[in-house]
């Protein structure tokens, strides 16, 4: 994109247009679908102070087999686990040639609050621990302060300390105050991984929350990080991924962000290779409604597996 | 051009403490005995169901965990807001069913009474259906009841309002969580109902009532993996069948009584702790004695 552009959000009809993606009429094949879909892009999530080992290990075993039941077709495994870097080789062990990616957030997530060589010294011990893709957070302080071209830099040291590592680059979106601010972040974050090197579709992912500060994902600001997304894309070809997370519980949410992404980005962003939800509840509301459409009878949450 | 226009209430379902429409649209007229339309009652549907068990399965753990004590002032605040609004009741009644203005009068006139008659068992059922088991050894050993889960009602046309509150307070005393199916002919009392629930302290989700066709709604509500018990009263032999076969799959209690009208006003019969009994599980528990 051109360099000082900058786009100013219309708040009120971002909102509007949001909402009007809640409206459509998803039934049938095209929900049992949507649902698969959903599950195979998740990001299965637990970043607690009191996860342990077998927390992580049980997580696994879900993302690799969400349903213990026998359905035909089977459904999907998620797309990746992501946990706190002293859990990464853990996970690791379990996944490994599964297909399923070990995600670790890094740079002093949440807060972000750290030197930045800390920072990047977390990054760096996640990837090799086996971490596969890498959840950074943007200095806020720094971007609520106006020193854009500071976060800017931060983002590309820690895209270089990836080595090959899949970026997702969390904004926080609950403390950047404005939608105004939230393009402005997200432009900010796709121009600085992209004027470092040639990239490639899916290296890079802008992502909502740290899901530790509420309001986290919703439609409005998911719309705005896409639109960005798309003009990144009509410039360059280049396409970057997109990661809601915190706030997304029910199966309805996500078909109602499914059905935004198709309309903003089209059909190409429609896989887990370039769309992500982040969620942990989630994964038992979307197998509960692909079983109620299978079986026709209501589930239980007691049906499904925890973690 | 001084008459006034009528401001009518518009009946609605009882959903998580609120009072949602419902999701199909659908609705019918109440009449009154010339025929003439008085109200509309929603139809619900089985998503409205579905809502309402989402709804009785968060209230769970908190009116689980509420002591027996709390439950029973509960119930009784129950009795106190519907002694308050008698005639409103008997109105009600009296308008919507053959009953005579005096008969309407003392069915919810035993309404209250029998509300107060569970506030009343709900301290006092643990000592009837409890126990303390002798055992070889240095322990003690005792039984306790636990409430089943949440439970589906299906009330009997009439009596629109006795059968219900009967229907629903023995599951409440219990500890379970409600949802349930009012009279389909003779919704009005049961929309009447809800008020009372809204307004006596009964944590919002804890008891859900749905007005509509209970032949559409017996079947979701028997196969609801999530409900864990089902009472109802008066079915067709055809309903007790499709509910008990439906009902196995997650192994629901199932308790469906046959009464007649004067049977509905027997205490003994239908509101002693036997009608508690099948909503509630039995936990033992040891202990070592002291000596």
């Amino acid at each position: 994109m051109q360099p000082g552009r900058n786009h100013l959000v219309d708040s009120v009809m971002v909102k509007q247009r949001a909402a009007a993606f809640t409206k459509r009429s998803i039934k049938t094949e095209a929900k049992s679908s949507g649902l698969r879909l959903a599950i195979s892009m998740l990001d299965l999530t637990t970043l607690e102070g009191k996860d342990s080992p077998e927390k992580v290990r049980s997580l696994c075993r879900k993302a690799l087999r969400p349903y213990e039941g026998t359905i035909d077709p089977p459904i999907p495994s998620v797309a990746a686990v992501c946990v706190y870097p002293s859990h990464v080789r853990t996970a690791a062990k379990v996944l490994a040639g599964t297909g399923v990616n070990v995600a670790s957030v890094a740079t002093g997530f949440p807060s972000g609050q750290y030197p930045l060589e800390v920072r990047l010294r977390d990054v760096t011990a996640a990837v090799e621990a086996g971490a596969d893709e890498i959840d950074m957070v943007i200095n806020r302080g720094a971007f609520l302060a106006g020193r854009h071209s500071e976060v800017a830099e931060e983002i590309r040291q820690v895209w270089q300390a990836c080595e090959g590592a899949h970026l997702k680059i969390i904004l926080e979106t609950g403390e950047l105050e404005t939608y105004d601010n939230v393009r402005r972040a997200s432009d900010l974050a796709i121009e600085a991984v992209d004027s470092s090197g040639v990239l490639k579709d899916g290296d890079v992912f802008i992502k909502t929350s740290t899901g530790k500060i509420s309001p986290a994902a919703t439609m409005p600001v998911t719309l705005i990080m896409l639109e960005a997304i798309r003009d990144h894309y009509l410039d360059t070809g280049v396409r970057i991924g997109m990661k809601p997370a915190g706030g997304i519980k029910t199966a309805k949410q996500a078909l109602h962000y499914l059905v935004m992404v198709k309309e903003t980005l089209g059909d190409e962003w429609l896989t887990p290779d370039l769309f992500r939800f982040g969620a942990s509840s989630l994964t038992n509301d979307l197998l509960r409604q692909l079983l109620k459409g299978i079986t026709g009878q209501y589930m239980a949450m007691h049906d499904f597996s925890e973690a | 051009m001084n008459a006034r226009l009528d401001v009518i209430k518009t009946c609605k379902l009882f959903i998580g403490g609120a009072f949602p429409r419902t999701e199909s649209g659908r609705s019918r007229p109440i009449l009154d005995g010339d025929d003439r339309v008085i109200a509309h009652a929603c139809v619900a549907s089985r998503k409205d169901l579905r809502n309402a068990v989402e709804a009785a399965r968060k209230a769970a753990p908190a009116w689980l965990n509420a002591s027996a004590y709390l439950r029973g002032q509960i119930l009784y605040r129950m009795a106190e807001m519907l002694e308050g609004r008698r005639d409103e009741f008997a109105n009600a009644i009296a308008t919507t069913t053959d009953a005579t203005p005096a008969k309407a009068r003392k069915e919810v006139e035993q309404s209250v009474d029998r509300l107060v008659r569970f506030a009343g068992w709900s301290d006092k059922f643990q000592q009837i259906l409890g126990c303390q088991n002798p055992v070889n050894g240095p322990y003690y050993n005792f039984t306790v009841p636990q409430p089943t889960g949440i439970t589906g009602v299906l009330a009997p046309s009439t009596p629109s309002l006795l059968a219900l509150v009967t229907l629903i307070a023995g599951p409440l005393c219990a500890g379970c969580t409600v949802v349930a199916v009012a009279s389909e002919d003779t919704p009005l009392p049961a929309v009447l109902l809800s008020e009372i629930c809204a307004t006596s302290d009964v944590p919002a989700g804890t008891v859900n009532i749905l007005t509509g066709q209970r032949a559409e709604l017996i079947e979701p509500m028997a196969s609801h993996r999530e409900i864990a018990a089902i009472n109802g009263a008066n079915l067709t032999p055809s309903q007790r069948t499709g509910i008990q076969s439906a009902a196995a799959d997650n192994l629901k209690r199932v308790h469906l009584a046959k009464h007649t009208e004067d049977q509905w006003e027997d205490d003994e019969l239908v509101a002693s702790p036997w009608n508690i009994e099948p909503f509630v599980e039995s936990k033992t528990i040891w202990h070592p004695s002291a000596t």
